[in-house]
């Protein structure tokens, strides 16, 4: 039954009056009583020794509450910020994370390194301070490319990581990939560049600290994508209190696509500072601040060599990268360029064959992580151009050899060489889905018209897989994780009916508010008003994983279900006691509990309230009705699909227009159709922010950030994206209750490889990423 | 410390300032209407965009002290009571916002931009929010409020 | 911002009192506000001219149109009535920047990515001062240099209206700023080609001036060899690539004047 509320109904959002009307309350619209501000001192080096640090002069500067540094960090026993990721190097030893404190101790590694936090009554005085404080650097050299870092006689980053090699790990059959090769009829290979981005969450990172002596208890409220595990590893690792005095609260967030899964520098000294003033603390990031110091993404160099028999079938698929880690490991850092990466470059192909070894090395940036896809997209764009490489240079048209290499629609469970097991996918479906909807078959003459305007016309496929929900425990336990990937939900109807839903899961933007109350309002037949989604207070709700990697539906909505299967049991036994029938006899459906065969009833709003008046109650149940279930997932879900872009080049100035963009998107079932397309959309424009406008430069002489602003970072703005022709397939997910596969990351990680596909198909060559006006023009131009 | 009065979503306010806060500051800080936001410190992102004397502006890139006299109106004057502006109307009845973090300037620059361009299509539109970065929709549904909100405002 | 005096004299007299060494004009204020806000600048009194009356307006004077200083981009795109200057004025920056940024700013700051000194310049124009009457192709010295005085105030650039002219842009995908803007004008002087951007201040290019004057056509372009030679060079842009895009912003110009 599909309701004007249930599942597979574009609900309008619950959670969007509150944003509209500008009472969202972000982090920065919060104060307390008496709070002060923080303002970080940063490195300007990129690497260098501090030989002196003096605050006199700040101490004594007006308003100022104080200084704070590593050594008192360290003083108080405050550990190191952690990676929770361990992974282990083909010898077999574990990788290399040096300790990394909170604020700066002896040395700082890039620029924007937090050496000291000055607390003050004002920013403005916080501010006025903080030039005060007087560092005696001893530049260091320094190294920002990871290509340079892991080279020989390279600068030295930390003593204790000789080389700047973090770890070198491998996956899959390295002889049979290069039997493969050697074998193999045709042979592409390619150097490839996943170009560092950033972010850029449109809020910027932030925290407010506060004490309570009466209680011990630090409530630290942040911009956090999972308030309980930053709960957690600040309790655990770096012991700024005890798990239960620490209270962590993420309200509304205002975007976080990876960058806010973290446990950074700014909010561990907050939480850590406040008991030590006794004063609540503010910090907000300046965006000049996000740039340098939220963590960055991507940054990947790569060789990958391709072998295909001479049908264009796929034989085997050799990879080797270079994965640039910044200074430090931040919290999972060691995972995206090796178990979201590695993992899933099987793609959507048969491959008898792969095997990839990644190399990560320290440099003089800012820490890189994951951000939307994580890996993945790095993944996809080297299966996707690789193959698209290897059409043209066979001479097979690239939607055709896809065709010839997709796994079949009955083949699964089908197991890759890189120890995945897909469940579920009809890859070719989609193909001719977007096919269809591009009119592919009439490209050529749409490319003949441009060519008598002047332009380049081009035409790239993208047929992405990606894995979300990471899970199962067990498995990610076995692979490295240092915590358990699964989520909680509690389903808590009060006497009158109506319903509030405390879930682990954390939306910064996804819509859960809505979706979440759908799933409650389908299966239970409340009505959708009545339902209400509390989430990010650890405070509130129970233990919670939160929301990355397109989690929160698959696994989130899972641990509703669950839940909800527990209602519906207890509320079976009251209405079985209530029309006295027996547990057996009664059937569910949306929240009306009826007698087979009869027309006794009880609506779940009924048995609410006799749980909670239990006046005619069965002697062997609980009164009240709020369950709390754990779901820990049975596989990674699959969601996959094929992007075809439609790009036209003006070879005068390098300037690339996209002119279509289809999209054919299997997320197995969709709760919400509206708020599935929005994810695509936003996921596409940041795939193709990459590809096209953005890049993270570090300029290589000074280590400085050169891309530290709107004015030099180049965000996707509305008039650089086309509007975007989405569908979806629905192949169900077979290992998750709903069925869902997970949608969040799909358009950023399908998108680069489309896109550069079609500005290579109109070059006519190979360009890597991002495509400015200036490169494509010099390709243009065979400069 | 100079006095600065103006008029903010219809009420007149004054109060003390340094001449070195910025007009957002004085909204958000001194009037507490937080929902205009700070999302850059380059004067592009278009998180802090209301109304001055009937035009769009970022209030991040303005002294609270250079709008004396001026009659603002932020996001939280948009709606005549409970009865929500059709731009706001729009973006909820159309998905044009998901964080809601860019979402206030997102409307504020859209309104001044109806009241101001007939016929808006979607190219226009686009144009238009130039001064505007949203980070989480793809802007394409937040194009289709714009132009759905213009069709209801122009009747 | 560290800590300022502000002034907002209602008299270009009163305005002209308070300029000292130590204080700086606030026009529009959307460059001067991001430097203060960056603390790049430190000075001691902002004097704002936003409450002289007389310096703001866009007044069509026989032949010429006279632009007051304070007159924002959006009033001259709205209201000028050569179309290429409001063209030009209608695609700097954003709404929001139009809505408050001004012409004497951004003429007085002489951004080297600015778009207003490519219309000075192409058009011939005349910026006015408190003090005297700067021609166009005196104004503008180098990077953020103009020959203004200390204690100078613009009150208008007056433009005499071209027989035709035309500016295109092309944009610095990340701040909006021109990477390169040409402006090329049929005037009753000849024909100019202003180019900004491209080099550390706007400039004529004196070769397809001589070009144009003897065939106003694109293809009287094709065979000058623009130099890279003391052009910008930054992340966005070679010198190479800006030599190139004065060339097919020139001819575009051209051929959009000649329709």
């Amino acid at each position: 039954m599909t309701t004007e509320t249930g599942i597979g109904a574009s609900v309008r959002r619950k959670e969007d009056k509150r944003f509209i009307i500008g009472k969202g309350r972000y982090l920065d619209d919060i104060t307390k009583p008496g709070q002060t501000y923080g303002y970080f001192v940063r490195s300007p080096h990129a690497h260098a020794k501090i030989n002196n640090f003096d605050a006199t002069e700040a101490l004594n500067a007006p308003g100022v509450v104080a200084v704070l540094t590593g050594p008192d960090l360290e003083a108080d026993g405050i550990g190191p910020i952690i990676c929770g990721w361990g992974i282990t190097s083909k010898d077999g030893t574990p990788h290399k994370a040096p300790a990394h404190p909170a604020l700066a101790i002896g040395h700082v590694r890039y620029v924007g390194h937090q050496v000291a936090l000055v607390v003050g009554e004002t920013l403005q005085e916080a501010k006025n301070a903080a030039e005060l404080v007087e560092i005696d650097y001893e530049e260091l050299p320094h190294v920002v490319e990871v290509g340079d870092a892991l080279a020989e006689g390279a600068p030295q980053i930390h003593a204790d990581v000789p080389g700047n090699l973090s770890f070198d790990w491998e996956l899959g059959d390295k002889a049979a990939a290069e039997q493969a090769i050697s074998n193999a009829h045709h042979v592409t290979r390619m150097d490839l560049r996943n170009n560092r981005v950033i972010p850029n969450a449109m809020e910027p990172r932030a925290a407010l600290s506060e004490y309570d002596m009466g209680t011990d208890e630090i409530t630290l409220y942040t911009t956090s994508q999972n308030p309980h595990v930053h709960r957690l590893v600040l309790s655990a690792f770096n012991g700024v209190a005890p798990e239960h005095k620490l209270r962590v609260i993420a309200p509304d967030v205002g975007g976080g696509f990876g960058s806010k899964i973290f446990i950074y520098s700014e909010e561990t000294v907050c939480a850590w500072a406040t008991k030590k003033l006794n004063r609540p603390i503010k910090w907000t990031a300046e965006r000049s601040e996000a740039f340098l110091s939220d963590a960055h993404g991507r940054d990947h160099e790569t060789h990958a060599e391709m072998a295909f028999d001479s049908y264009g079938k796929i034989l085997g698929l050799k990879v080797s990268t270079k994965a640039n880690v910044g200074c430090y490991l931040s919290t999972f850092a060691s995972a995206v360029p090796t178990y979201l990466y590695g993992t899933l470059l099987n793609g959507q192909y048969t491959m008898p064959a792969i095997y990839v070894e990644v190399q990560a090395g320290f440099t003089n940036t800012a820490p890189v992580d994951a951000y939307r896809g994580a890996g993945r997209p790095e993944a996809t764009y080297v299966v996707e151009r690789m193959i698209e490489i290897g059409a043209r240079e066979m001479g097979i048209d690239p939607g055709e050899i896809r065709k010839r290499n997709f796994i079949a629609p009955d083949a699964y469970p089908y197991e890759t060489p890189v120890i995945m097991t897909y469940d579920s996918g009809n890859y070719a479906l989609a193909m001719d889905k977007a096919q269809e909807a591009i009119e592919y078959q009439g490209f050529e003459a749409r490319k003949a018209e441009s060519a008598q305007r002047g332009k380049l016309r081009g035409i790239g496929y993208s047929s992405f897989i990606e894995a979300c929900g990471i899970a199962p425990s067990a498995a990610v336990g076995s692979l490295g994780a240092g915590v358990g990937l699964w989520e909680s939900a509690q389903v808590r109807f009060n006497p009158t009916g109506s319903v509030t839903v405390f879930t682990g899961s954390h939306s910064h933007g996804q819509g859960h508010e809505t979706t979440f109350a759908q799933i409650i309002s389908d299966q239970l037949g409340v009505p959708i008003d009545q339902v209400e989604i509390s989430h990010g207070d650890t405070g509130k709700v129970p233990f919670g994983m939160g929301t990355y990697g397109s989690r929160s539906l698959a696994v989130g909505g899972s641990a509703i279900v669950k839940a909800v299967d527990k209602i519906v049991e207890k509320s079976k036994k009251i209405a079985a006691h209530t029309l006295e029938a027996s547990v057996e006899d009664i059937e569910h459906a949306h929240g009306v509990f009826s007698v087979a065969g009869t027309d006794k009833k009880m609506t779940m709003a009924e048995i609410a309230f006799s749980a909670y008046v239990p006046h005619n109650y069965p002697a062997d149940v609980e009164p009240g009705m709020d369950e709390t279930a754990f779901y820990d997932p049975l596989n990674f879900t699959f969601p996959a699909g094929t992007h075809i872009a439609e790009v036209e080049i003006d070879p005068e100035t390098g300037t690339t227009e996209i002119l279509d963009w289809v999209a054919v998107d299997d997320f197995g079932n969709v709760i919400n159709p509206m708020i599935v397309e929005g994810q695509v959309h936003g996921g596409l424009a940041q795939g193709i922010g990459q590809a096209l406008l953005e890049n993270c430069v570090y300029d290589k002489e000074s280590g400085q950030l050169l891309t530290g602003s709107y004015m030099d970072y180049c965000m996707p703005r509305a008039d650089d994206l086309p509007t975007f022709r989405v569908q979806t397939i629905n192949t169900p997910c077979t290992t998750n209750p709903l069925g869902v596969k997970g949608c969040g990351e799909a358009g950023a990680i399908a998108a680069p490889a489309a896109l550069m596909n079609a500005i290579t198909n109109a070059l006519g060559k190979e360009i890597d990423m991002p495509a400015t006006p200036e490169k494509v023009w010099r390709a243009a131009q065979d400069l | 410390m100079p006095t600065v009065s103006m008029t903010v979503n219809g009420k007149q306010v004054s109060a003390d300032v340094e001449p070195n806060t910025l007009l957002v500051t004085f909204i958000r800080e001194n009037l507490r209407l937080t929902g205009t936001h700070v999302g850059c410190d380059t004067s592009q992102c278009g998180a802090c965009v209301v109304h001055v004397d009937g035009n769009s502006a970022k209030s991040c890139t303005m002294l609270a002290v250079q709008a004396e006299g001026a009659e603002i109106t932020t996001i939280e004057g948009l709606a005549k009571g409970s009865d929500l502006h059709p731009m706001q109307k729009s973006f909820q009845e159309n998905h044009g916002l998901q964080c809601g973090f860019c979402t206030t300037g997102m409307i504020m620059t859209a309104v001044d931009m109806v009241n101001k361009q007939d016929n808006l299509d979607d190219a226009s539109i686009r144009k238009g929010l130039e001064g505007n970065i949203c980070r989480c929709t793809g802007y394409q549904n937040i194009v289709k409020s714009v132009k759905a909100a213009a069709q209801e405002m122009e009747g | 911002m560290y800590d300022f005096d502000y002034k907002r004299p209602s008299t270009l007299d009163e305005a002209a009192s308070l300029i000292n060494e130590d204080s700086v004009l606030l026009a529009g204020g959307h460059t001067l506000l991001p430097t203060l806000k960056q603390r790049l600048a430190q000075p001691e009194t902002l004097v704002d001219l936003s409450a002289i009356d007389s310096l703001r307006g866009v007044c069509p004077d026989g032949d010429k149109l006279a632009i007051g200083a304070m007159t924002t981009h959006a009033e001259v795109a709205n209201k000028a009535t050569i179309p290429a200057l409001a063209s030009l004025a209608g695609g700097i920056g954003d709404p929001q920047v139009r809505n408050r940024g001004t012409i004497g700013g951004s003429v007085a700051n002489n951004d080297p990515a600015a778009d207003y000194p490519a219309a000075v310049v192409g058009l011939n124009a005349v910026v006015n001062t408190n003090k005297r009457a700067i021609s166009a192709d005196d104004f503008f010295v180098d990077l953020f240099e103009t020959a203004l005085d200390e204690g100078e105030i613009i009150t208008n650039v007056t433009f005499p209206t071209p027989d035709a002219a035309a500016y295109m842009k092309f944009d610095n995908p990340a701040s909006r700023y021109a990477i390169v803007g040409v402006m090329v004008a049929k005037t009753s002087g000849g024909v100019r080609v202003a180019v900004t951007g491209a080099g550390p201040c706007v400039f004529r290019q004196s070769e397809m001036e001589a070009a144009l004057s003897g065939d106003f056509s694109p293809r009287a372009l094709e065979n000058i060899n623009v130099s890279a030679d003391g052009l910008n060079s930054d992340i966005h842009a070679s010198a190479e690539y800006r030599a190139n895009l004065i060339k097919v912003l020139a001819k575009r110009a051209v051929a959009q004047i000649n329709g």
